[in-house]
């Protein structure tokens, strides 16, 4: 598997293929059994959210690294309608399946770095990092 | 050695002699170890990974027969772990929002402060009690230049902080009122338009509004659909209600009230109360208005402070000690 790789979402099964695409990159990069599920569990709700509001979109996988750290780069893009209530979305309890801790707040907490770029009409990027420990 | 490195260890060691004698100590030192890890927030996902770890030391050639079913295990428990850091943060939010409100209260009770004046002749006792931190009851006491003293006691329907901020309103409301007497009946309609103009539509205010002329004896009050108060008039010997009509403060920025008179002669007793009393339960039904009155009749002979405070004691046991509603109750008896 070359470093940069990715799974389009179009259908419920295509979350299926992007977690497996993360998990082995993961598995590659040295990520331990529990961190490749943190990051196969983030994968999940990144390509959920593209395959239930956004209808189609992408995952994207690089292994990145810097002097002294290795680690894992999942961007989740797609042009669908954008998320407007930014804030309130990244506020514990607010999913719709509240009080599970999971969808975005959970990615922000199962990753080490996230950051959201958003345009109501435009699209969604979304991009979380993970680091070896 | 970090602390997690320790926990693991001993993890692996409980286990392997749980295996071994499967005796109930081992089974002891899980409990231990099981708050250990709560305390330091280790998440399930990574107690099923050092159980995966102690048991691939143990058994090193299952090692096939273990993983599959284990990391399976791991897996399942990912969400258990988020949720579990979820409930952490709101429980944390929560505390901040308690010791906020707990910030509020102390100042609203000093916003609300009320000395209790001397009143010759008057003997005049109070009992003021929030069922949460803040306190939707509003009691408060002015003595005029000309002797005269006003009481009132107030009610918002609801409880909590939005109660407390509008009793704050209605305390600065009073304050503003001109120096000069005005009749119980104009400043219910003057305070009625205050809380119609700036109160939340779905929220009441009822308040009893009494004046009383010491020279004279006389009491002059007005209610907005406050819950009547108790007369005890000592040569008759019976306590009849203080019923005045008159609608809710804030519901109509029209509403006028009536304004009646009561003559206290001496021992006389009035007794103004909130639902708060009224609305005690015993064994799941609400008490008679005539509970209260017995229960008053027993302590009568005391002081108007020792029997209100008596009166609350007795009510907050019948509540097993946990109040529904704020807890408002004022005497006054004319001793002379
Ligand atoms: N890619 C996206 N495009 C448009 N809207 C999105 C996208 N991702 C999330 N949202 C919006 O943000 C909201 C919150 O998403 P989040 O994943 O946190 O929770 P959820 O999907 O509602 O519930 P859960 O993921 O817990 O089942 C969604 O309800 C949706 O309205
Ligand atoms: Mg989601």
């Amino acid at each position: 598997m070359n470093s940069l790789s990715y799974v389009s979402i179009m259908k419920e099964w295509d979350i299926v293929a992007a977690r497996q695409m993360g998990r082995e990159l993961s598995k590659q990069i040295g990520f331990g059994t529990v961190d490749q599920a943190r990051i196969t569990t983030a994968i999940s709700e990144l390509a959920r959210n593209i395959y239930l509001y956004a209808g189609e979109g992408q995952i994207c996988f690089e292994a990145i690294k810097t002097l002294d750290q290795k680690g894992i780069l999942i961007i989740a893009k797609d042009n669908g309608p954008g998320i407007k209530d930014l804030s309130q979305v990244m506020e514990d309890g607010y999913s719709t399946s509240g009080g599970l801790g999971a969808g975005l707040p959970g990615v922000r907490r199962l990753m080490d770095e996230f950051d959201i770029e958003t345009e109501v009409g435009k699209g969604t990027k979304i991009s979380t990092k993970k680091w070896v420990r | 050695m970090d602390t997690k490195d320790l926990d693991a260890r001993t993890y692996a060691d409980l286990l392997s002699r749980y295996i071994e004698t499967q005796d109930e100590r081992a089974l002891y030192g899980a409990e231990k170890i099981s708050k250990s890890f709560i305390r330091k927030n280790i998440l399930p996902e990574e107690i099923v990974n050092l159980h995966i770890q102690a048991l691939l030391d143990i058994y090193p050639e299952s090692r096939d027969q273990i993983l599959p079913s284990m990391n399976f295990l791991l897996e399942a428990m990912i969400s258990y772990g988020l949720a579990h850091q979820e409930y952490q943060m709101l429980r944390e939010k929560q505390l901040e929002i308690k010791s906020e409100i707990q910030v509020a209260a102390r100042m609203q009770k000093m916003l609300m402060q009320t000395e209790i004046p001397e009143i010759k002749g008057l003997d005049i006792g109070v009992i003021s009690v929030p069922a949460n931190q803040m306190n939707g009851d509003y009691h408060h006491f002015v003595k005029d230049k000309d002797g005269s003293i006003s009481i009132a006691i107030a009610d918002v329907i609801g409880k909590g902080v939005p109660a407390a901020l509008a009793m704050s309103m209605i305390k600065y409301a009073m304050d503003s009122f001109p120096a000069s007497r005005m009749s119980t009946s104009t400043i219910l309609a003057s305070l009625n338009r205050v809380v119609e103009q700036n109160v939340d539509p779905g929220m009441f205010i009822t308040m009893f509004y009494a004046q009383y002329e010491p020279k004279t004896g006389k009491l002059h009050y007005s209610s907005a659909g406050h819950e009547p108060g108790f007369f005890f008039s000592k040569k008759k010997n019976r306590f009849i209600d203080i019923d005045a009509k008159g609608l809710v403060l804030g519901v109509n920025q029209n509403t006028t009230y009536s304004q009646s008179e009561l003559l206290l002669e001496k021992e006389d007793m009035v007794i103004l109360l909130t639902d708060g009393v009224t609305e005690c339960q015993k064994d799941g039904k609400f008490i008679e208005r005539e509970d209260i009155v017995e229960v008053i009749k027993k302590y009568m002979h005391l002081t108007s402070q020792e029997i209100v405070n008596r009166v609350y004691r007795h009510f907050e046991r019948l509540q097993n000690f946990d109040l529904r509603d704020d807890f408002t109750l004022v005497i006054f008896k004319k001793v002379v």
